[in-house]
């Protein structure tokens, strides 16, 4: 019998992998960004360059810095904050001055990810914190759109725009919105190359249909029961790069497809009431004029992300689940409403008694 | 024909073209082998010789304690030379008997029945239980307890498992491919020892030749359906096999049988075949050796209690740039930390991998990507119970369903955080176990 004198790993199974790792993830996703970015470029001229160029720069700083300070190893080069920067950018009007798309930056990466404990571990998307609080900030230079083609500093109305102002303006074609030919921000135009990046990442199973399908389909229904032209809804605005590209972070939706489709059930709700809001009060005029999906999302996570399917456990139940809160008592509470509702759908179960809703 | 399946699963990469179309050889007889006694899910055997007795090949030597145990037989003939513990594949050590060889290899079984399809049931069980049959998939579990079932529960068919979806291993394929009138004829003691009048043969559809060879022999038995299933990991776990084939799901908690289905190994069949038309005991099987490794992989009929060593000698030996070595599937499989280790009934394969086949990478936190939920095919959510068990709440994890997780690893395979979880679950089984919690 051979001695071995060979050292042999020892660890617990499975030892084979599928190779995926977050890295390959994120870069994957900072890739089919890069089209709908030129495509920025192109429509707003080199601003809408340097704006990203500083957004990704001082995320990628951020978060270095946030995690020297936090003593915890530096991972800028998973480019999670990468996808952050680009993210940002894209919820950015083309002509925003530099200093603000670092304060904006600072808020997405330490405010949001870093100071919630780093990625894996933000409630909110760290792009759209700091798209909200630059919004509640700067909010002029926020809203000050340029018109498709225009790459000096004229200023023109957004598609969303001319119907929320009842604007004399004429409104672009659905191809124009579908392609991109309109204002807006850096990267929210081209309905077409943000499709093809999701279709892409859809493809390589990093996103899932769920919450980008339900998201627009429902903006979709609740705009036409509204009266409003589903179409243009849809490919107005935000509404597009939200769904594809923000309902689909993984970090910041439900695990489950079943929570995924009830959150971007919400997202499209919630995005329909709140265009529909008349700009009553002056401090909310920058809102009502600008509404827009990606803020609409902020509000949906707090709303929705809490609650939560599970997938069909393998024994064949209905199992309405609760995502697994950081509060017992919540948890408890909810586990048992579960039951109840549990031992309702199914009849051959014994029904629970003394518990109510 | 259409592809039968079930819910979730994984696509690891087979890399079984190694040892696919490479027929199964005889291992040389061993000098000396190390027979633990627990080769058996439930009560270890006691023993039945002393030190310094002959025995010879197929002679009793531990007889069962317990009905869920059975007995241990020599596989070579020679002189039990020491009994006590040994390093076991499984982990740690236990009592084992060794035996050191004559070279004769002299029989010491008796004879079979002569017509075991008209043998009665509980000769057939009976037969079966004192061969010490049991799972040769690798769970060890004795072959005669599943075939009764408890008073009040009814079976009514028998799948036998030729799914192998196990990367690199490749027994299975090659007893269906070689055997398979034996894989037949072991089916019907199945059935009628179960009392059933249906079986079904599930055969993932990267195996057509063994698929081809068991339904040209089946189509001569009544009653034997050969079933092509969808390549898909894990296709060949118990409750995953019966929703493909009968679709029928098996309860938290329960058991095949409650859903009137016995699942048993294509080499199980076989040894049950021998068990009671020959007389021949359980002290050979078929085991894979496989990886880049191994200089030479193949398939080999190879005695119970031989060393890993002995067998992967003789296939071209072990690389020195050997990273692991596993005893199993690389999915799940027990890393070994030596050679040194008897071949006991569950090894299905001796796998020696190098460094760029194995998964290597760091742990990073989870993003909540969600794939794990999606490949679960119990319908659990892995990230959700690791959560739990990072906290240490196994309440929550129980909650989740943790009881339920077959190991299979495929939330681990699929992770992009680099995830060990398997292990964390199987703590929580424990914990909960421990405190005799009821199910969540």
């Amino acid at each position: 019998m051979a001695e071995s004198k060979r050292l042999l790993i020892l660890s617990s199974p499975p030892f084979v992998s599928e190779g995926e790792t977050i890295e390959r993830v994120m870069w994957r996703v900072n890739l089919v960004l890069l089209p709908a970015l030129a495509w920025g470029v192109w429509s707003f001229g080199l601003d809408a360059l340097r704006v990203a160029a500083s957004c990704v720069a001082s995320c990628v700083l951020a978060e270095a810095a946030a995690q020297r300070i936090m003593q915890r190893p530096v991972t800028v080069s998973d480019g999670s904050a990468v996808v952050t920067g680009i993210l940002l950018a894209f919820n950015l009007p083309p002509g925003i001055p530099t200093w603000m798309t670092v304060v904006g930056s600072v808020a997405a990466i330490a405010i949001a990810k870093q100071a919630f404990g780093g990625l894996g571990f933000n409630i909110f998307n760290p792009a759209l914190i700091g798209r909200a609080f630059l919004l509640a900030s700067y909010p002029v230079p926020m809203t000050s759109w340029r018109p498709y083609g225009a790459c000096d500093g004229v200023t023109c109305a957004t598609p969303l725009g001319i119907i929320k102002e009842k604007l004399a303006l004429p409104l672009p074609s659905y191809a124009d919105m579908f392609l991109g030919r309109t204002g807006g921000c850096i990267g929210e135009t081209s309905t077409l190359l943000l499709l093809a990046g999701a279709l892409y990442l859809l493809w390589r199973r990093d996103i899932t249909w769920h919450a980008p399908a339900s998201f627009l389909g429902c903006l979709a229904i609740a705009s036409r029961l509204s009266g409003r032209d589903p179409a243009f809804a849809v490919l107005a605005g935000g509404a597009v790069l939200g769904a594809l590209f923000m309902a689909t972070d993984m970090v910041t939706v439900p695990l489950s497809w079943k929570g995924r489709l009830i959150f971007g059930a919400g997202c499209g709700c919630i995005t329909a009431v709140i265009r529909s809001a008349k700009g009553r009060a002056a401090s909310a005029a920058s809102w009502a004029r600008r509404s827009f999906a990606a803020a609409t999302i902020c509000i949906a996570l707090v709303i929705l992300r809490v609650f939560f399917t599970l997938p069909m456990r393998f024994f064949k139940s209905l199992r309405l689940g609760i995502d697994y809160l950081p509060c017992p008592a919540l948890r408890r509470s909810l586990s048992q409403k579960r039951q109840v509702l549990h031992a309702w759908l199914s009849p051959d179960r014994p029904k629970l008694s003394g518990l109510s809703w | 024909m259409r592809l039968r399946t079930f819910r979730g699963g994984i696509h690891p990469p087979g890399r079984k073209e190694m040892t696919a179309a490479r027929p199964i050889r005889v291992a040389a007889l061993p000098a000396r082998v190390r027979i633990p006694l627990k080769q058996n899910a439930g009560e270890s055997p006691i023993p039945a010789v002393s030190t310094g007795q002959r025995v010879r090949t197929g002679e009793t030597i531990a007889e069962a304690s317990g009905p869920v145990s059975v007995p241990i037989h020599a596989s070579i003939s020679g002189t039990v030379r020491a009994i006590g513990p040994v390093p076991v594949p499984y982990g740690g050590s236990a009592a084992a008997i060794e035996i050191e060889g004559d070279g004769k290899d002299e029989r010491g079984w008796g004879e079979g029945l002569p017509d075991p399809f008209a043998a009665d049931p509980k000769e057939l069980l009976e037969r079966i239980r004192t061969a010490g049959v049991v799972g040769l998939g690798g769970a060890q579990f004795p072959a005669h307890i599943k075939l009764s079932p408890p008073p009040g529960k009814r079976l009514d068919c028998v799948i036998v498992n030729g799914a192998e979806c196990e990367p690199y291993l490749t027994a299975d394929h090659r007893v269906m491919v070689e055997r398979a009138r034996d894989v037949v004829a072991g089916t019907r003691v199945l059935m009628r020892a179960a009392g059933v009048g249906k079986a079904f043969i599930g055969i993932e559809a990267n195996k057509p030749d063994a698929l081809e060879a068991v339904s040209a022999a089946a189509a001569a038995a009544g009653g034997i359906e050969p079933v092509a299933l969808r390549v898909k990991y894990p296709q060949g776990a118990e409750k995953q096999l019966i929703a493909a084939i009968i679709g029928r799901s098996v309860p938290a908690g329960a058991l095949p049988a409650d859903v009137g289905a016995v699942v048993q190994n294509v080499g199980t069949a076989v040894a049950v075949w021998e068990a009671v038309s020959a007389g021949k005991p359980l002290f050979e099987r078929v085991v894979t050796v496989s990886g880049g490794g191994v200089g030479e992989p193949g398939n080999w009929l190879v005695r119970i209690g031989t060393p890993f060593g002995d067998l992967l000698a003789q296939s071209g030996g072990l690389s020195p740039d050997t990273a692991m070595l596993i005893m199993g599937g690389p999915m799940m499989g027990v890393a070994q930390g030596t050679e040194d280790v008897p071949i006991v009934k569950g090894t299905s394969g001796i796998i020696a991998l190098l460094e760029g086949e194995i998964a290597a990478g760091r742990e990073r936190p989870c993003i909540r990507c969600g794939r794990c939920l999606e490949v679960c095919p119990m319908g659990l959510s892995p990230a959700l119970i690791r959560r739990a068990v990072e906290k240490g709440d196994w309440e929550a994890a129980g909650e989740l369903g943790v009881r339920d997780c077959i190991e299979c690893g495929a939330c681990v395979f699929v992770c992009t955080s680099g995830m060990g979880q398997i292990q964390g679950f199987r703590r929580a089984k424990l914990e909960l176990s421990r405190r005799g919690g009821k199910r969540g």
